[in-house]
């Protein structure tokens, strides 16, 4: 008699609990704490708040545990939840240019007033496996010096001053919402901007390596890379002005470009942007090579053709929830679908036979 | 779950889905833009359908839902479950008892009444997409009603095949206005899409709802020479000896034997129950 092959209710319950004895995985090794994946895969942890579009260093490692280590899971672990949160507010814009920076670094001068700071960087480390950190944990005590206190401002800002940099528009107009609103292309910077830093890591990596290798070339230079803390401001209607709510460490950058003029603007530099939460500088700047390469049109630069410089291919594929959803959705039973298919073919290899067949025949 | 508002989405939200939904009732076959939500689903597994349905359901309501036109496959069970959990709504198998219906991919066998709604899942809500995969060019196709390049791409599959070589998600007109991608259903639907209940269609990912309302005209695209043929596999229905539903095809050893059965399970078991039965399924019959 006929078994279907059509999954009940028990064996998806049954999925799941070996889905949860497997994440535990071996239980004679200690449970990881969420506390831990917070404070030592903080990496991990500002990758999923970034993607997540939540700030949240708790939930995102509590997300990491539950998907087991898989970051995309996590990520979508978080915007559901997200997407649930009521709206009480909005904040004050925050100033990067307070920033307290860990990091702050130029590439395009030697030296800037408040100073180049390494910050707790990859560079420079020799990718060799330490070993001893298999064994034990202990870290060396890290010298410290005395905060500067010193004003960091924009290393862009030196050549605005000049006139050498395009100065952006400024606007007061509130920024419309990819999250309560849907997407509409053309889509203006703002937009742009909100799905990049929301954007999976490794597309918006690829999309800008894409640029440096020539296809929508756009010379970047990082003018400056900070990262570090700063203060959430917010207006309290009932206070009748604006208080700080909290502190959220973000990752800034803004890239130099080359642009040799057109018509209206002499020549001068131009800017990319990259603003991601928590310690994510590759994607900031991968973020700022992209948003550069797509204002193309607004600074009357040559469509390529270059993926990069296509915001409908950009935007509507930057989304890791989205793609690996729609990609993974193909584990579905598609049986009807593939049914009628398998009809056509063999009701078009029947045409052809018989037409063979009528010819072998004449 | 009391922690979440009934059917899971906030009121605000549901009421921008509502609107977007009214805006496609008055305008058949048009793909209304709306703010999709990150639902606990992933995208591509029915997030555009479950918000409409949840858009929809009322406390009163009875809920369907099947996946290719099984109430049992793995994702309806997971959807059926998720209303079950955050909206408390009575659930069936019974296409005549429910008064909403989620499909993925099939039309239930059984005519639907002017009280029921039929909610699609819809992956790509474009039909022109495959030929243009530019958003931005399709809107301005449909708003300019320029659909030129379908029927170019309906008359290439006849000259090369000899048919037109598409048999799911097959193109529609509706009330003679807009081409409508019916979402991945087999052709052999394609017909009883002109019927009393009200359709309505979600793509989540691609953040898009259209409908088509109660007795509307949906006319398969074709050619006066290649008259639409509604297509099934050429057999009844092993198990209830059907001959009128769609089939799926189920293999059944490794030496090509196979049996086929009526993809709608409830259409398959009422027929049983009546009495009904097929080839493989005689013993049972006394």
């Amino acid at each position: 008699m006929y078994v279907a092959v059509k999954g009940g209710e028990r064996a998806i319950d049954n999925a799941h609990t070996w889905l949860t004895e497997e994440r535990r995985g071996d239980t004679a090794v200690a449970e990881l704490g969420t506390d831990q994946i917070r404070e030592q895969m903080s990496l991990a942890v500002n990758r999923v708040m970034a993607e997540g579009s939540l700030y949240d260093p708790d939930l995102a490692a509590l997300a990491i545990k539950q998907a087991r280590g898989d970051l995309i899971e996590a990520i979508f672990l978080i915007r559901a939840y997200r997407t649930t949160l009521p709206r009480i507010g909005t904040s004050e814009p925050v100033d990067t240019g307070a920033m307290a920076c860990d990091r702050r670094i130029s590439a395009t001068f030697k030296d800037v007033p408040g100073g180049q700071v390494l910050g707790p960087t990859f560079d420079y480390t020799h990718r060799l496996l330490d070993f001893k950190l298999a064994a034990d944990g202990e870290v060396p005590e890290t010298p410290q010096a005395e905060a500067s206190g010193a004003d960091m401002p924009r290393v862009t800002e030196y050549l605005n001053r000049d006139g050498l940099i395009q100065s952006e528009p400024e606007s007061d107009e509130t920024p419309p919402d990819m999250t309560r609103q849907p997407m509409e292309y053309p889509a203006n910077r703002a937009l742009r901007l909100q799905a990049l830093t929301r954007g999976d890591e490794g597309f918006v990596l690829s999309m800008a390596y894409s640029t440096q290798r020539g296809y929508a070339k756009n010379h970047p230079f990082v003018g400056e890379l900070r990262i570090g803390a700063v203060a959430v401001e917010m207006d309290i209607p009932e206070l009748g002005f604006a208080i700080e709510i909290g502190e959220i460490t973000l990752t800034e950058c803004e890239t130099v470009n080359q642009f040799t003029g057109s018509k209206t603007e002499p020549p001068q530099f131009t800017r990319g942007y990259g603003l991601v939460f928590g310690q994510t500088e590759r994607k900031a700047i991968s973020m700022a090579l992209v948003d550069r390469a797509l204002r193309w049109e607004e600074l009357g630069e040559d469509n390529l053709g270059a993926p990069a410089q296509d915001e409908e291919f950009v935007l509507s594929h930057a989304d890791n929830i989205q793609a690996t959803g729609f990609l993974e959705h193909i584990k579905l039973p598609h049986c009807v679908d593939f049914q009628s298919e398998l009809e056509l073919v063999r009701r078009i290899r029947a045409d052809v036979d018989n037409a063979a067949m009528k010819e072998a025949a004449e | 779950m009391s922690d979440y508002n009934f059917a899971y989405l906030d009121e605000q939200t549901k009421r921008m889905i509502r609107r977007a939904i009214l805006k496609g009732v008055a305008i058949p076959g048009y793909q209304v833009p709306f703010a999709s939500r990150e639902m606990p689903m992933p995208y591509g597994w029915g997030t555009g359908g479950v918000q409409v349905s949840a858009a929809c359901l009322t406390p009163e309501d009875k809920l369907k839902v099947i996946d290719q036109g099984a109430d049992d496959t793995t994702n309806a069970v997971s959807i059926r479950k998720f209303f079950e959990r955050t909206a408390g709504v009575e659930t069936t198998e019974r296409t005549n008892e429910a008064t909403v219906i989620q499909t993925r991919h099939r039309i239930p066998e059984e005519p639907l009444t002017e009280d029921q709604i039929l909610v699609y899942q819809v992956p790509i809500p474009e039909p022109l997409r495959f030929l243009e995969p530019r958003e931005t060019e399709t809107r301005k196709m449909h708003a300019l009603e320029e659909y030129g390049l379908m029927h170019v791409k309906l008359y290439e599959d006849i000259s090369r095949h000899g048919h037109i070589a598409t048999s799911y998600a097959y193109p529609v007109k509706v009330e003679g206005r807009y081409v409508m991608d019916p979402s991945p259903i087999p052709k052999f639907d394609n017909p009883k899409m002109e019927m009393a209940g009200l359709q309505l269609f979600g793509a989540g990912r691609e953040q898009r709802i259209y409908a088509i309302p109660p007795f509307t005209r949906v006319v398969s695209l074709d050619f006066e020479d290649h008259p639409f043929e509604a297509s099934k596999a050429d057999h009844p229905c092993d198990l209830c000896g059907a001959g009128d539903s769609y089939l799926d095809e189920v293999i059944t050893d490794d030496a090509g034997g196979r049996m086929f059965v009526c993809s709608d399970t409830d259409f398959c078991a009422g027929r049983q129950d009546a009495g009904y039965r097929g080839r493989l399924n005689a013993e049972e019959a006394a």
